[in-house]
């Protein structure tokens, strides 16, 4: 995974609510095994026509959007399907930084698992950046996730919270598996609780 | 593991017997009990470990079935689109390699995986439950923690059998009463979406409780858990009773004999303690809930079937109501007008939602008698190979074959639009799956969601419909 310390972007205005995973990216395009290529169906319907071109309306194909790194979007971003491919698709769009009022929580904890960092904020301020995203050119934020503020283009600072764990884990460029399996001795005497002899074992072959 | 005398909830007793260890942040480490696996979020994972030289630390916690590309029409052929064929080719290879049990796609039990998982008494009560699908929380029903994770999470999991989480809030929705005639567990979800919103339970695990949810049967508190993750919720959970003990019992993989009997006495003590604290808490009265279909594009733009289409004049936030011309456009719908009477084309009952044996007599005790609509195309996709036979052995096969319904294979089918049965453009469907998103029965398909009943309601007289007034007729 990448790391993310400091971004200074376009940052792309979606003032709509309940953004699904869905519109990220629909269903016919999950038949890859690959985590990558799914940039190019982000938001695929509302992106292109019935014959594949572009819709020139949708933010994503106008200048300087079709560059952006940074998503403003309303409430409830990424509700819906656990699909991690939204992440996926938007990581290879090219966005590394997703802001809202209120995130669903499957699609806020994937953003973290791809370098893709996801930030909650008031929706007046939300507003403000919404300002800020429609200025074309002028839109560049700056996040700054070592001290937690993003620069307006005014230059004035937005302060934001993030959970330390995972905000170092961004900063380094960690993933957790490594981490976790660092606890293999707590993890093995759990599994031999008496209390656990209830729970039964599958065994291959009895599967038919 | 905090033990405190403090009342707890049925989610903080099933967190706080999985929690490994605490992490200084607060993060716990938490154990998984069974981990469900298909095609479309797991090649990366496993791939993931391919590349790290990892195996899968519990291949006896773990079980793979496909079901979300497969086509639901004759399994003997081929499957014919190269993508959805190499996405099930990859699954089968994946789980010969790590030694992951599987369900092939033609073995007689094969099907959905939240059907395939209760019904094989592979999800259990008290345990944690996870799988690269939102739908994970259908397996709540039981009294288990069952949630939908992300794939760099199902890595994790194969890896570790652990999760690292922090623990959510607690919220409790009480449905209190009986229900009238011809209203089902779906009705009862699409009215708690409605009321709290998609968004409703963000943060939180939703216990169900009341006497409207007791008297639900399994596959009733399966549909109810099943939606959780579209009122935003974490989780949903019924606390194990009687009703969950009957259907647990005699299960290929449960409990046998007196490890059944010790394991029961470990679930009834799960239920939450008196006074136990709940962040939020949510009471709807039973009796005041209709028959309901959605009209929008989101599980909460619910109306009873004898309301009317909102305007965007009706709110005051213009970014909402530029939401709902949009979702009025997208629909093919006039503000204001009746649900009612709305001409439909396509009916399809199945999905994760309510494909059980339940929802397939529900449908069938509608349509006995009477015959689809001319122009509107109807099908019926048992939940997996055991609901379809369960079905023919009671003939319900042929109740919906002489009705003109189509009868297919078990999978995920028209609910996502990533298996050949799809909506066209334009298309409008009365479905029982639980999710009316723009374009996800296919591009531009427009999707009501509704009950077994209500669907098969909208099959017989073409139109959403009151099931009520076909079922009144019959009596």
């Amino acid at each position: 995974m990448d790391k993310f310390t400091e971004l200074t972007a376009i940052a792309a205005p979606m003032p709509t609510e309940n953004i699904d995973t869905d519109q990220i990216i629909p269903a016919r395009f999950l038949k890859t095994i690959q985590r990558t290529g799914l940039g190019k169906n982000a938001f695929a319907a509302q992106r292109y026509d019935a014959d594949g071109n572009e819709k020139p309306d949708f933010v994503l194909n106008q200048e300087p959007y079709r560059h952006a790194e940074i998503l403003i979007t309303y409430d409830n971003l990424g509700c819906g399907s656990s699909r991690e491919h939204a992440p996926w698709a938007l990581l290879d769009f090219g966005i590394r930084c997703v802001i809202a009022p209120s995130f669903a929580d499957i699609f806020f904890n994937n953003c973290f698992k791809n370098g893709i960092l996801p930030i909650p904020l008031p929706r007046e301020i939300c507003d403000e950046l919404m300002d800020d995203a429609r200025q074309g050119s002028n839109s560049r934020l700056t996040v700054d996730l070592e001290r937690q503020v993003i620069v307006r283009p005014n230059g004035e600072t937005i302060a934001f919270e993030v959970d330390p764990f995972r905000r170092h884990m961004l900063l380094e460029g960690l993933d957790d598996i490594g981490q976790t399996m660092a606890h293999d001795a707590e993890i093995s005497s759990f599994e031999h609780r008496p209390s656990r002899a209830w729970v039964p074992s599958i065994t291959i072959g009895t599967v038919k | 593991m905090p033990v405190t005398n403090s009342p707890r909830t049925l989610f903080d007793k099933i967190w706080d017997d999985h929690v490994v260890e605490r992490l200084k942040d607060g993060t716990c480490i938490l154990y998984i009990d069974r981990h469900l696996v298909h095609e479309v979020t797991s090649p990366q994972a496993f791939e993931g470990l391919r590349m790290s030289g990892r195996r899968v630390r519990r291949p006896d916690a773990t079980v793979a079935v496909v079901d979300h590309n497969v086509p639901t029409s004759d399994r003997s052929k081929p499957i014919e689109e190269p993508e959805s064929r190499l996405q099930i080719e990859t699954l089968e290879k994946n789980v010969a390699e790590f030694g992951v049990p599987y369900f092939p796609l033609r073995s007689a039990s094969q099907g959905i995986v939240h059907v395939v998982g209760p019904e094989q008494g592979i999800s259990l009560p008290g345990m944690t439950i996870v799988c690269g699908d939102s739908h994970t929380s259908t397996h709540g029903a039981l009294g288990s923690l069952a949630f939908g994770i992300g794939t760099s999470e199902v890595e994790h999991v194969l890896a570790t059998q652990t999760i690292l989480q922090k623990p959510a809030k607690n919220m409790r929705v009480s449905v209190e009463g009986k229900v009238g005639p011809g209203v089902t567990a779906k009705d009862i979800m699409l009215a708690i979406i409605g009321r709290i919103g998609t968004a409703g339970g963000t943060g939180h695990v939703i216990e169900f409780a009341g006497s409207a949810i007791r008297d639900l049967d399994m596959a009733g508190r399966m549909t109810l858990c099943n939606m959780s993750i579209e009122a935003g919720a974490r989780a949903g959970l019924v606390a194990p009773d009687e009703t969950t003990f009957a259907y647990v019992k005699g299960r290929p993989f449960a409990p046998k004999g007196e490890a059944f009997e010790q394991a029961c006495e470990y679930w009834r003590s799960l239920a939450s303690d008196e006074g136990a604290y709940f962040d939020t808490e949510v009471t709807l009265a039973a009796e005041e809930i209709i028959p309901s279909v959605t009209w929008g594009t989101s599980p909460q733009d619910v109306l009873p079937i004898d309301g009317f289409v909102p305007s965007p004049s009706d709110v005051a936030d213009p970014a909402r109501a530029a939401q709902i011309q949009r979702a009025l456009d997208y629909m093919g719908l006039e503000a204001g007008q009746k649900i009612a009477g709305t001409p439909v084309d396509v009916v399809f009952i199945g999905s994760c939602t309510n494909s059980r044996l339940e929802d397939l007599r529900a449908a069938a005790d509608v349509v006995r008698g009477r015959h689809v609509a001319d122009g509107v195309r109807a099908m019926i996709v048992p939940g997996s190979g055991l609901v379809k036979h369960a079905a023919e052995a009671e003939g319900l096969d042929k109740v919906f074959l002489a009705a003109g319904f189509e009868w297919r294979e078990a999978g995920c089918s028209m609910c996502l639009g990533m298996n050949p049965d799809r909506l066209t453009p334009g298309q409008r469907c009365a479905s029982t799956s639980n999710r009316n998103f723009e374009g996800r029965q296919g591009p531009d398909g427009r999707t009501h969601l509704c009950s077994p009943a209500m669907a098969a309601a909208a099959a017989v007289t073409g139109r959403l419909c009151d099931v009520r007034e076909l079922v009144k007729e019959t009596v």
